[in-house]
């Protein structure tokens, strides 16, 4: 079993919601791609290769600043429960930790953390260098990330064509390599059905929409990670801030969808947000995304003021670990285990009681 | 119905193709379809590229093909692997395959032109210049034939730029 307690924050520094406007954005991310000049990208590499790549990046990572003091872990050398938990603690795509369907973990897959940023390495590209900052904060991230994509390109031959901008392996990432996702709670305009509007309108601004997790995962406990679409043919500012400006327009409208529901149906958002509070405190099984639902209930209550005790943090925590390896993990069970449903709401019972009290 | 060229397998893809003002359909199984360098939209949907391309509308749209037979001298790759899997092979594939790359990153970002950070290392800074002017030079033209003149405005401003 992996100790996280190597991780200076454990790892979760990023859901403190100490962040700006974090009653609706939990993160900030931001990746940058980058590939080695003197090595074939990541799909046609042998694993004498991708070993090479690591000690490579691993040699400059000690030698800047930022990475100096970095963890490491070895995605290729750890079970899945693990790397499970490193998924879900945002650290490690889908991909790298090997969980996709018929996904295995590939030779040499790791990552280096050291507080808010990291590098993903082996991944479709050689280095993934990552941000992670709790609320919405692109200008920080993305200092952060830039800082240590100068450090690291210092000491490493990045490939890099005048035209085109970084290389890399599939050509959505070429140009910046930038990928800035915001991950935003929008309950308001899930309820009032305007959603499906609003992310059509961002599709044609050039951003896109992902689940909690990223490429390819579902929407759970309507989150939604907003991200810039298009890396080529913009600087980094001029995608952070349209990026920026467009997070911020949804922020508003769901705002408004939040006073819209305030006004025309009071009693109903009302019975909604305490029944979801009512569930998580006093129900006996509650599966992944049924407390995912709820836990979106409560802090909608919450953030409109009905719900006056419960820290967002709090709900951040649940938010973490009630996700199955981390359940599994502060268990003692394995992943599969068939009472996982009935532990996840004890926890939940008991965070709840030990932080919220006894009212409510 | 079965495939119109190998007789065998079922037609999956139904092609109608206008030649010298004489529509012709076509009806080919997957695989002949491919061999023919024709995708279906589902073939295209199987990679994340594809995904991309069918979300932005544009799936079923041809990439144009390099020379037949062009292969990455470095790393071995065809373009057919790329249209497979959505990966290149290596940095030097973006010279084997870039008119068909140029063509395809104009669709996916709308440009051509890298306008982020510049990685100071290996970079010969007159022939960057002087590389982008014949590029933008190039595009004017084109512009200008087409009448496109909104763009052309755009392109001017940047050549300024870049000269």
């Amino acid at each position: 079993m992996i100790d996280l307690s190597l991780l200076t924050d454990g790892g979760v520094g990023w859901l403190d919601a100490s962040g700006p406007a974090s009653h609706l954005v939990l993160s900030t991310r931001i990746r940058l791609a980058r590939n080695l000049s003197g090595h074939v990208f990541q799909g046609r590499t042998s694993e004498t290769e991708r070993e090479e790549i690591l000690q490579t990046v691993e040699r400059a990572a000690r030698e800047s600043v930022l990475l100096r003091r970095a963890t490491r872990f070895r995605l290729d050398r750890l079970e899945r429960i693990d790397r499970q938990l490193l998924h879900e603690r945002h650290l490690v795509s889908k991909e790298l930790a090997g969980l996709e369907a018929e996904g295995r973990v590939r030779s040499g897959a790791s990552i280096l953390v050291q507080e808010r940023i990291g590098v993903m390495l082996n991944e479709e590209d050689h280095l993934r260098i990552q941000g992670l900052h709790s609320g919405f904060a692109l200008d920080a991230t993305y200092a952060e990330v830039d800082r240590l994509d100068a450090e690291l390109g210092q000491r490493l031959a990045f490939a890099f064509h005048p035209e085109f901008g970084y290389l890399t392996s599939c050509p959505t990432n070429v140009g910046t390599g930038l990928r800035a996702s915001v991950l935003i709670h929008l309950p308001g305009l899930v309820l009032t059905k305007e959603i499906s509007k609003v992310l059509q309108g961002l599709a044609q601004v050039g951003l896109t929409h992902r689940g909690l997790y990223g490429e390819g995962s579902e929407v759970v406990g309507n989150f939604f990670q907003l991200s810039n679409q298009t890396t080529l043919g913009s600087s980094e500012r001029e995608l952070l801030d349209h990026l920026a400006k467009m997070v911020r327009q949804v922020m508003d409208y769901e705002e408004q969808a939040r006073q819209v529901l305030l006004r025309d149906a009071p009693t109903v958002l009302e019975d909604k947000v305490w029944r979801a509070y009512g569930l998580l405190r006093y129900a006996r099984s509650l599966s992944f995304e049924e407390a995912m639902n709820l836990l979106s209930g409560v802090r909608l209550g919450v953030g409109v003021g009905l719900i006056p005790d419960v820290a967002m943090y709090t709900l951040n925590k649940l938010l973490i670990y009630t996700q199955p390896a981390h359940l599994a993990v502060a268990e003692g069970v394995g992943p599969d285990d068939a009472e996982l449903p009935l532990r996840r709401a004890r926890f939940v019972r008991k965070v709840l009681e030990s932080e919220v009290g006894r009212r409510g | 119905m079965s495939c119109d060229q190998c007789r065998e397998r079922e037609a999956v893809i139904h092609l109608t193709q206008i030649v010298n003002e004489q529509v012709t359909t076509l009806h080919l199984c997957e695989k002949c379809a491919a061999e023919k360098g024709v995708e279906s939209p589902g073939a295209v949907a199987k990679t994340p590229l594809g995904s991309f391309l069918a979300a932005m509308g544009k799936g079923t749209e041809q990439v144009p093909a390099p020379r037949a037979g062009e292969t990455c001298t470095r790393c071995g790759a065809t373009f057919q692997d790329f249209r497979e899997t959505g990966r290149l092979g290596c940095s030097d594939c973006y010279r084997t395959f870039e008119p068909a790359l140029r063509d395809l990153l104009r669709r996916l970002h709308g440009s051509t032109h890298h306008l982020g950070e510049r990685y100071a290392e290996h970079e010969p800074a007159v022939d960057v210049a002087r590389e982008q002017a014949a590029e933008l030079r190039e595009q004017l033209r084109l512009a200008v034939e087409t009448e496109n003149f909104e763009l052309a405005a755009e392109l001017r401003d940047r050549l300024r730029v870049v000269e």
